[in-house]
């Protein structure tokens, strides 16, 4: 197990360290000259050189790139140039808006897909299985944003259940979960869908299992032989759906947070490109990036941890 | 035919169908605005009312399938060009150095949150179909190359591949003439998979703006001009989306229609 978690540590180190040399070659180096890029044509070649000087665009790439991930490590993400305010500080007042939101949406989405995945499963075949089945059809054929417009069309323009947008804060967290439930429900639907039809035929597949035969031979009923000794087995897979659904969740926030107008890292990145302020936006990117491939590590070790079998294939 | 098959293939066709009479004709032109005929419901003159602009619903949706299409289309080409070959060259050499770089590479970019990725991508790069193109089409990549990798090494194995090495084929000839057409129809079904992905990525992109620009329609546009007016006109954001969704599950109930016809032995657990 440890020299699996190592091997997985490298390969995360060298995930990160690839990444950040993207983000940072597309962000800096791709455009040109990231000054002129941030400031627009009609610029002065004063302020051009003045916004260079203040970036340290004088300093050769690889200096500029070691600066960059250095100071991310040490939690300096820069200072905007927009808002002349630290990158690190706006991201954790966003973060505070988006993760909730994805750890919300995910939440539902497990409720939501357990069940159904479980009873059409253990209804495989029959009228319920195929009802399931056709909606998580139509549930991963759903744009995410699109079934927001119209939850918000129907739950708060029309019965005034709760409110089209916006955000309150977390100073009331009853308010605040209140409005992240329209948006975790939209991004939920979908992961739901695809949960669901996972855990069905993950449960499928270990209900032809000797062991289950077994279990039912010693006189436990279809029940407890599905509920004791499948949904357990059939975890497996359905954990491993869980972790990388938590990325899809993050990136999904970033439009959902456009529909509800939610002040979140979405949104930051948004105004960020429109505002040419490349500074926030290869920071936020990284950071999503890196949530995003440090879950994936963490999803392999737990799958490791769970299924010894795992931890030697590639 | 499976009851997935004709509802996928009928649905696809409708969409494809649309999408070339377009090109001949619209019920009104789509270019031209008309502010007295804004935001009309459905009528017998507009079948699907008008949008904002008083422009027709049905011809904005037809033409903007055109759009949708025409981006997934060419990602899901992107990916079969450059991810099957690079799969065959890594099953062929499989365990060299080759076969490490190419998998490691996959790897990679699976770790991308692709929305994020192709955001930032179009940001940079500027919003627009092309680049939008590229954006989802590096994640065709991947996915193409795994399954061809997957697929081409099963074979390798075969007696009929050790019959062709013995001829003395090279390499590249046994898996353009061997391996390629064996694997065909697993590229066909995962290709309509992608397709159906590539237009909900489409249309996400144009949503925020970063996709095909105006005044070329494009769903995800119509629907984030909607947003602002969906109290008043609710068939102006109901409508795009549901588009968006058919073709979809055309598209995903084309594929699975597909894989089970194709190989009756992945028939039996669909997941």
């Amino acid at each position: 197990m440890l020299a699996y978690a190592l091997k997985r540590l490298v390969i995360l180190a060298l995930s990160l360290a690839v990444a950040s040399l993207v983000i940072f070659v597309v962000v800096e180096v791709a455009p040109g000259d990231p000054a002129s890029f941030m400031l627009g044509i009609n610029a002065r070649p004063d302020t051009i050189a003045a916004l260079r000087a203040e970036l340290g665009l004088d300093l050769p790439v690889h200096e500029r790139y070691l600066a960059w991930v250095t100071g991310m490590v040490q939690g300096d993400f820069g200072t905007s140039y927009t808002y002349r305010a630290p990158v690190a500080q706006m991201v954790a007042e966003r973060v505070q808006v988006s993760l909730p939101l994805a750890l919300y949406a995910l939440l539902l989405s497990t409720l939501i897909a357990f069940p159904a995945g479980i009873f059409a499963a253990a209804r495989r075949g029959k009228p319920g299985d195929v009802a399931v089945m056709g909606a998580t059809q139509l549930g991963v054929a759903v744009p995410n944003f699109w079934f927001a417009m119209l939850l918000v069309l129907l739950f708060a323009l029309k019965l005034r259940w709760f409110s089209a947008g916006g955000f309150p804060g977390w100073d009331d967290p009853l308010q605040g979960l209140k409005a992240l439930t329209l948006p975790a429900v939209a991004l939920a639907l979908p992961q739901a869908a695809i949960l669901a039809r996972v855990m069905r035929s993950a449960l499928i597949d270990i209900l032809h299992e000797d062991f289950i035969r077994t279990a039912r031979a010693k006189g436990l009923s279809r029940r407890q032989a599905l509920w004791r000794h499948g949904v357990r087995n059939a975890l497996i897979p359905v954990l491993t759906i869980i972790g990388l659904q938590f990325s899809f969740l993050l990136a999904g926030a970033i439009i959902i947070e456009q529909v509800f107008f939610l002040p979140g890292l979405g949104r930051l990145i948004f105004q960020a490109i429109t505002q040419r302020d490349l500074i926030v936006v290869e920071s936020v990117v990284m950071l999503l990036v890196f949530a995003v491939i440090v879950v994936t590590f963490l999803t392999d070790l737990a799958y490791a941890a769970v299924d010894p079998r795992l931890r030697g294939r590639r | 035919m499976s009851r997935n098959l004709i509802l996928g293939t009928l649905l696809t066709a409708l969409f494809l169908g649309a999408a070339l009479l377009s090109f001949l004709w619209t019920p009104y032109p789509t270019d031209t605005v008309a502010i007295t005929e804004r935001l009309q419901p459905p009528s017998a003159a507009h079948w699907l009312g008008t949008d904002h602009f008083g422009r027709d619903m049905l011809s904005l949706i037809m033409v903007g399938a055109r759009t949708s299409i025409a981006v997934a289309l060419v990602a899901v080409g992107i990916g079969l060009g450059l991810g099957v070959p690079l799969g065959l060259a890594a099953a062929a050499r499989s365990g060299g150095w080759l076969d490490e770089a190419i998998m490691r590479m996959n790897d990679l970019i699976f770790a991308f949150p692709s929305l994020v990725i192709a955001i930032l991508i179009t940001a940079i790069l500027g919003p627009g179909a092309l680049n939008a193109i590229i954006a989802i089409g590096i994640f065709n990549i991947p996915v193409f190359a795994r399954l061809s990798r997957g697929a081409a090494l099963s074979l390798w194995r075969r007696e009929f591949i050790l019959a062709a090495r013995t001829a003395g084929k090279s390499a590249p000839r046994i898996s353009a003439e061997h391996i390629l057409p064996n694997i065909a129809n697993l590229l066909i079904v995962q290709g309509t998979i992608q397709f159906s992905l590539g237009i909900l990525a489409e249309a996400g992109l144009s949503y925020v703006g970063l996709g095909a620009q105006p005044p070329i329609p494009s769903w995800g546009r119509m629907l984030a001009d909607a947003q602002t007016m969906v109290a008043l006109a609710p068939h102006v954001a109901i409508l795009p989306g549901l588009a968006i969704v058919l073709t979809v599950l055309g598209l995903n109930l084309l594929g699975d229609g597909l894989r089970d016809r194709l190989d009756p032995r992945l028939g039996v657990v669909r997941t």
